[in-house]
């Protein structure tokens, strides 16, 4: 249902962009009789509604059409893209989570500390500074400078795992910082919150130790905002880092989005987007599963 | 006479707020005897809760100055190293908070809420702990223990909450129960259901318990003493006959003639006028003079009375107020 709904949005918008892929396609100089045969092919010369109802009945059926551009199937273009995407967002995700859990808890339990201070102005960083400068400086001082890491580029996993994992790291490193940063800010003050609650102090005086009170009764209890930010942080960076892909040459659907864009080549486009819809709603769709395991009031 | 459980010595507690520094709690001493029964009584803000607070370490320290003494068998709860503190939570006192829907945590089993208390003093394997968890839910009176052991809080009501609470409290057999307005939330078939149980509780195993509460009906039925708290200061104690039927301070005079009487028409509850002194600004002289109807000697407003012995006493302890004008109450 709410793909049907994105989907019309989609298709919509994507037209609505000003620019013709067929002339982009055939350059500065071309004829009459190629630009019609080129837009025939493409459906393009057809009514919007009926190229939408085309596309979207091919589209359930899983078939996303051909890219204008490479002539290739666009669900061949995207799994070609997917590896790539999804390697970054889990290790950003992981970069994210190992910031954020220990650096938001400890300025929780210290509010107003000078631990508490330097991660609120860490995490404001973060939030603040432009990936693509974040991604520079750091490729000038570990690559160029100091020239352990290469600057860009992927290699799969299976190939080299010792180059997929050189070249992971910094592209996991900025997209983790920015994330880590806004799951920080999270976590201080979910953390905050359950510290605060009547029943924090019930563990206390009934003499558990400081290590079991904090585990049980504080951090158990403010896993469920945190659940909630991650999920929304993994589907933003499911759907492409788009800025990082490319000062990274990380070859992920952020790129292919963008190329998209800029060829007006409508299929991939509509294709991406529909594919990043897909991932928010199976994301939302674990996060309310992980909801249920957690917290034992929302099981039936 | 036998060696009290606790003595509270010369309690002082200041909490830094945004506006300035509250007087919490004001040289309040004590003491509570093996199976007795002491309540502290005071209206919202009087600090009792904040003064039971204080002997445990509950307090935030970081905003918290707790001063004096408060020995649990001799030995200093405000003195004590952290690690000692925890040991004593729990074996030493065992607490059982106001509100019911929020003190137990909504993520664990009540089961579990109990086996870990009991699992933190001492070598307890988990299924000696959970089979003691099962027997103590039984003995506060929970239907079918076997099974609420593997309840969530929220699938209890307040009343089966306030039990878990008291199972908690008790599952280490403490020394003493501090009860912080236990029974406030509840309505009033389950409040004396609960008070029951901790007399017969208190019988069976001797616990001295400190019974916190702004409702004089509950302290009748169950303190051997009490203590009236006002701006932070203990204003009066004694026997509860002597407090609640000879009382010699004004304002415990107010608070009882602030009971409301079913016999009188319903259009008009006493109150005792004003609200009570801010802890950041307390009045130089006796902390009730702002509020007080009485007002009769001159020193009222100048010099903070002494708690002082007023009267004869009925009961073996000494009745006690803090007031210049203990004659004039008795003659109203």
């Amino acid at each position: 249902m709410v793909l049907a709904g994105v989907s019309v949005i989609v298709f919509s918008l994507v037209h609505l962009v000003p620019g013709d892929p067929v002339r982009l396609a055939l350059g500065t100089r071309f004829d009459q009789d190629t630009y019609d045969a080129l837009q025939a092919r493409a459906g393009l010369d057809q009514p919007l509604v009926q190229q939408f109802l085309g596309w979207f009945g091919r589209a359930v059926t899983g078939d996303l059409g051909v890219s204008f551009r490479s002539g290739e199937t666009v669900t061949s273009q995207i799994a070609e893209r997917l590896p790539a995407t999804i390697t970054l967002a889990f290790a950003a995700i992981l970069v994210a989570l190992l910031i954020a859990v220990p650096l938001g808890t400890l300025s929780a339990l210290r509010p107003r500390s000078a631990v508490d201070r330097v991660a609120t102005v860490l995490s404001q960083f973060g939030i603040s500074v432009p990936d693509f400068w974040m991604a520079i400086v750091l490729i000038l001082v570990f690559a160029g400078t100091l020239g352990w890491l290469p600057s860009g580029g992927y290699v799969p996993l299976t190939e080299d795992p010792g180059a997929w994992l050189a070249r992971l790291v910094l592209p996991a490193v900025v997209t983790g910082v920015v994330s880590g940063s806004v799951i920080t800010r999270f976590v201080r003050s979910s953390v905050l919150e359950a510290l605060g609650s009547d029943h924090v102090r019930t563990a206390q005086a009934k003499g558990l130790p400081g290590r079991q009170v904090l585990t049980w009764h504080v951090l158990r209890n403010a896993l469920l905002p945190l659940v909630t930010v991650t999920g929304v942080q993994l589907a933003y960076l499911l759907s492409g880092v788009v800025v990082v892909e490319i000062v990274f040459s990380w070859p992920g659907l952020g790129q292919l989005a963008l190329q998209a864009v800029q060829a007006r080549d409508y299929p991939v486009l509509q294709g991406a987007i529909l594919l990043f819809a897909l991932v928010f709603l199976v994301i939302n769709l674990v996060v309310d599963l992980l909801y249920t395991a957690i917290d034992p009031r929302i099981r039936r | 006479m036998t060696a009290p459980v606790l003595e509270v010595e010369d309690l002082r507690v200041q909490l830094r707020t945004p506006r300035g520094t509250a007087h919490v709690v004001n040289g309040l001493s004590y003491s509570v005897g093996p199976g007795e029964t002491v309540a502290v009584v005071g209206e919202s803000g009087s600090g009792k809760s904040v003064s039971v607070l204080a002997l445990l370490g509950l307090l935030p320290a970081r905003t918290a100055t707790v001063s004096g003494r408060a020995l649990l068998h001799g030995e200093d709860l405000l003195a004590m190293p952290a690690d000692r503190l925890r040991e004593v939570r729990g074996p030493g006192v065992g607490m059982v908070f106001q509100d019911p829907m929020t003190s137990l945590n909504p993520m664990l089993t009540v089961g579990r809420q109990l086996v870990e208390g009991i699992r933190a003093h001492g070598e307890v394997p988990k299924t000696e702990a959970r089979r003691r968890a099962v027997e103590l839910l039984g003995e506060v009176g929970l239907p079918d223990p076997g099974r609420a052991v593997d309840r969530y809080p929220h699938e209890l009501s307040g009343g089966m909450r306030q039990r878990v609470m008291i199972a908690i409290a008790l599952s280490n057999s403490p020394a003493l129960l501090i009860a912080d307005e236990a029974t406030t939330a509840l309505d009033v078939t389950v409040q004396a259901q609960i008070i029951d149980l901790v007399e017969k509780l208190q019988a069976d195993h001797g616990t001295g318990v400190v019974w916190i509460t702004h409702d004089l009906g509950v302290v009748a039925g169950i303190a051997d003493r009490v203590l009236v708290m006002y701006g932070g200061r203990c204003v009066e104690d004694g026997t509860v006959d002597d407090v609640l039927e000879r009382p010699a301070h004004p304002y415990t005079r107010g608070l009882l003639g602030a009971l409301p009487d079913l016999t009188a028409p319903a259009d008009e509850l006493a109150t005792v006028p004003g609200v009570p002194p801010a802890p950041t600004a307390l009045p130089s002289g006796c902390v009730f003079w702002p509020r007080c109807p009485v007002r009769a000697d001159p020193r009222c407003e100048t010099e903070q009375p002494p708690l002082a012995v007023v009267g004869a006493s009925g009961g073996s302890l000494p009745h006690r107020a803090a007031t210049w004008c203990a004659e004039e109450v008795s003659l109203v």
